[in-house]
């Protein structure tokens, strides 16, 4: 039986409060907070934490990685390439980018969901991630949070079975946003929220209800898409659902509207509390609607003792509006005045893929040295083209010597940077990500993390950075 | 005693006042430094064989020094290895001397980085490879960010408080300062205080602005010959003992087996040119040195590396005013790096042109006593990947 074998979700450390949103703009607040992606991290960064995370969780092998996004950073390029390739997939990997569409992710579960049954694939993971923006005083930018999410679906060790699916589309432009333009919009609010999200889901949970034939009542948890609380709790209402004991939280107080993540970071926080046994309902929507129903199985209870999205969701730091104009690229900045940095060779960048994407050094055979960027002549007993591949991305570091660089060419002044030796040989210096200027210090226990570096020349490049374990 | 050793002399160099020249061009500056060294050296354009130009951003190819000076269809070769590149051109034409390609050589170093309208120059990467065909994915760092990680470990493996140690560094701007102020040629020429340094900005924790050399103009030049003509010149040239360049394999920033808080390079490159001039205690031989102060802790940790303070215990010396002008051995007379900015193709030869009248005793009031021997040490590229350039001159000529 096919169904969801991993999960997990990458929700960014930082938090912008509405009211200080409200506090700028003379409005009311909605009140809560919203996740805030870091100046490093982009929809594609996200989505690599989440996918290593998922990964490790079961430990699975897969044969599919599936991006679903509105905000990939490139319009003509896949992003799920470079995905796989960060968290170090092998080449056979079929990589499919769903976007467009807020539905991105569910449509993307279905695709998987018809490669399993057809004997396809065995695996394949599905990793949703958006970094929405609203313009200034909109609604949007309270409201749109930045996440992402991944599910590995598979056919053995079902953790919780997906026993029916059912779509259907909608043609309305509700919400969109076109190429240059950084905000999404809307049209009149009551319009698209009764005619198009009330009604495209309560067909689509309607017929997908009748087809397993259930009622409201027969579901341990509901979990559907809102694009924000009070028409989400509206439709459970109209449903029959209820809202206290079977709806599940969609998380807008907290973490806000992530987009194509945005229904699938609810699945996860449901199966955070699931029972073997449980009937959950699923329904997402964008351009139409897609409903799923799933049965828990006993396998749930080996994930019990990961750390909850709930409990994660409290370790977290607030930011300012002003850092948050900075750091979604909302101010224009004066380039500091010295020699321009190169532009990046894609040559190079192909040509050390596995090192600058996956984080592969080598290991001399001789002498076992552990060492980055790889090397042809081992940096210890110079022996000739002797090594063995060495993955550093999931080893753990610590500070050795490290400042703090006011004359970064970064966004955000001062750059945390340090040498970083590895426990079982190796040394980097690098960029320590998330690391407040004064809480360095030389012994300091980190680990590493994919970032965004820069974009130059239309290229955006993406590498390895230090974080404060 | 090595191969150079007493083999080349210098007798005439040049240097241009050093600072934010904004009327003079990359081509007045190598003409003024080289007529200055020819007029030293009683010499004329003509009579030159051969030529080096270090420049690093400042010129292409060899017709940078060409056609300024309207060399008549000689050799010349450019030569590049980034702070050390004044030392480098100086070694190209002592060794061509040396090794009987041509009798008479110049050499001439130039930098104009006020032209550029950089506030500083460029980051550097780990290994210390720039410009053309990079991924731009390897941390790129500040010059005062990465000599700060120096001052860090350093700091740290020695026990010094940042209180105690950034007052070490500031004893070491005042004291170049001090020397800077005797000096017309500098860029700076203002004495400084102990508390203004601590006080300054900080650039990259521990180091602040006064912590770190500017960003300056200058040429300097050097005509070089064969030791046993070196009198026909002149009464007084100063000969060369040893050139000693280390070029590191960059394994510091990727082997955890460097300690972060001493410069391989310098002490390789120092080792061998003692030996190569047949120095057995360099602090007690050398009259002056030169050194690449390009950040406080820079010098203070070529105080060690080069063999003249123990490891772990510069402050000893530093709190004896060893390296004073009046001190045991007087460094940076000229007022260094600090004060004359790091115009890196210039700055190798710019201490040359300090050591060469320190040992003709022509230095005015910076003029250390009884001088027989003197040091210049140039470190191009990184802490953790470096191009450590020494040369030692004296003034006597021992021929075996």
């Amino acid at each position: 039986m096919v169904g969801i074998t991993s999960f997990e979700a990458y929700i960014p450390s930082y938090r912008l409060n509405r009211d200080e949103i409200a506090r700028v703009w003379g409005t009311k607040s909605i009140g809560g907070e919203r996740a805030v992606a870091k100046h490093d991290e982009d929809s594609l960064t996200m989505a690599v934490d989440a996918t290593l995370g998922c990964i490790k969780k079961s430990g699975c092998q897969t044969d599919g990685l599936f991006f679903a996004s509105t905000t990939s950073p490139y319009k003509e390029k896949q992003a799920a390439a470079i995905i796989a390739a960060a968290v170090d997939l092998p080449r056979e990997t079929r990589t499919i980018d769903f976007t467009d569409s807020l539905r991105g992710a569910t449509i993307a579960m279905n695709s998987a969901v018809d490669a399993l049954k057809s004997g396809n694939a065995e695996n394949i993971i599905v990793t949703a991630s958006d970094s929405r923006m609203g313009a200034g005083k909109s609604q949007f930018e309270p409201l749109f949070g930045e996440g992402a999410v991944a599910l590995a679906l598979g056919t053995k060790d079902v953790i919780a079975t997906i026993e029916i699916s059912h779509s259907v589309f909608s043609e309305m432009l509700d919400m969109w946003r076109v190429e240059g333009d950084p905000f999404t919009h809307s049209w009149e609010e009551r319009f698209i929220i009764n005619e198009g999200y009330m009604n495209t889901m309560d067909k689509v949970i309607s017929q997908i209800m009748e087809k397993y034939n259930v009622t409201a009542k027969d579901f341990t948890k509901v979990v559907f898409y809102g694009p924000e609380n009070r028409s989400h709790a509206n439709l459970a209402k109209r449903l029959g659902f209820d809202l206290n004991k079977q709806v599940q939280d969609p998380l807008f107080g907290s973490i806000g509207n992530t987009g194509t993540a945005a229904l699938p970071i609810m699945m996860v926080a449901a199966l955070d509390e699931a029972n073997p046994g449980d009937l959950i309902l699923v329904a997402n929507y964008g351009d139409g609607g897609d409903a799923f129903i799933m049965k828990v199985t006993e396998n749930i209870g080996k994930f019990r003792s990961n750390q909850k999205i709930k409990e994660r969701l409290e370790k977290k730091i607030y930011i300012n509006y002003e850092k948050y104009l900075n750091w979604r690229d909302l101010v224009p900045i004066q380039e500091i005045s010295r020699p321009e940095s190169p532009t990046p060779s894609i040559t190079c960048l192909w040509r050390e893929s596995k090192s600058v994407l996956a984080f592969y050094g080598k290991k001399c055979n001789k002498c076992g040295t552990a060492q980055y960027p790889p090397q042809r002549v081992c940096i210890k007993c110079q022996t000739k083209d002797d090594f063995e591949d060495y993955k550093f991305s999931d080893k753990k570091g610590s500070i050795f010597s490290y400042t703090l660089d006011y004359l970064t060419s970064s966004r955000e002044s001062p750059a945390v940077v340090g040498v970083v030796d590895f426990e079982g040989g190796g040394r980097v210096m690098c960029e320590v990500t998330e690391c407040e200027p004064s809480k360095i210090k030389i012994g300091m226990p980190v680990e590493m993390c994919f970032r965004k570096i820069g974009q130059k020349g239309g290229i955006r490049t993406y590498f390895w950075k230090a974080k404060p374990v | 005693m090595g191969m150079i050793t007493d083999k080349v002399a210098i007798v005439g160099m040049g240097c241009t006042k050093f600072g934010e020249l904004w009327d003079k061009s990359v081509d007045d500056l190598i003409t003024e430094a080289t007529f200055e060294a020819c007029e030293d050296a009683g010499v004329e354009l003509k009579d030159i064989e051969a030529a080096w130009l270090g420049t690093v951003f400042s010129g292409h190819t060899a017709l940078s020094l060409s056609y300024p000076l309207k060399l008549q269809y000689i050799p010349v070769t450019r030569v590049e290895n980034m702070c050390a590149t004044g030392t480098e051109a100086l070694r190209g034409a002592a060794y061509a001397v040396a090794a009987g390609a041509c009798k008479i050589a110049l050499a001439v170093g130039v930098e104009k980085l006020k032209d550029t309208g950089w506030t500083g120059v460029q980051p550097t990467n780990v290994v210390g490879r720039t410009t053309m065909g990079t991924t731009a994915t390897e941390l790129e760092v500040s010059p005062p960010a990465m000599f700060a990680q120096l001052a860090m470990r350093y700091f740290h493996q020695y026990n010094l408080s940042t209180e105690q140690g950034k007052m070490l560094l500031a004893e070491i701007a005042v004291k170049n300062h001090h020397n800077g102020s005797l000096n017309p040629k500098a860029h700076y020429q203002n004495e400084i205080s102990v508390e203004k340094v601590m006080k300054a900005p900080i650039v990259a924790p521990p180091l602040g602005v006064l912590d770190c050399c500017g960003v300056s103009d200058g040429a300097a030049a050097a005509i070089v010959t064969r030791a046993d003509m070196a009198k026909n010149f002149r009464d007084d040239p100063i000969y060369i003992k040893s050139m000693a360049i280390s070029v590191g394999p960059s394994r510091d920033p990727i082997s955890q087996e460097y300690d972060f808080a001493h410069v391989e390079e310098n002490a390789r490159a120092s080792a061998r040119a003692y030996a190569e001039a047949g120095i057995r205690n360099p602090r007690a031989e050398l009259s002056v040195a030169e050194v690449h102060d390009c950040f406080t802790i820079h010098e203070m940790t070529v105080y060690e590396d080069l063999g003249w303070s123990k490891k772990g215990r510069a402050r000893d010396d530093i709190e004896a005013v060893t390296f004073n002008l009046k001190g045991e051995l007087p460094v940076n007379t000229d007022g260094g790096l600090k004060c004359f900015g790091h115009p890196l193709g210039a700055s190798g030869l710019r201490m040359q042109y300090e050591v060469y009248k320190q040992l003709q005793e022509k230095a005015g009031p910076r003029q250390v006593r009884d001088p027989r021997l003197g040091l210049t040490h140039n470190l191009g590229g990184s802490i953790w990947g470096g191009i450590a350039c020494i040369c030692v001159t004296g003034n006597e000529l021992h021929q075996g």
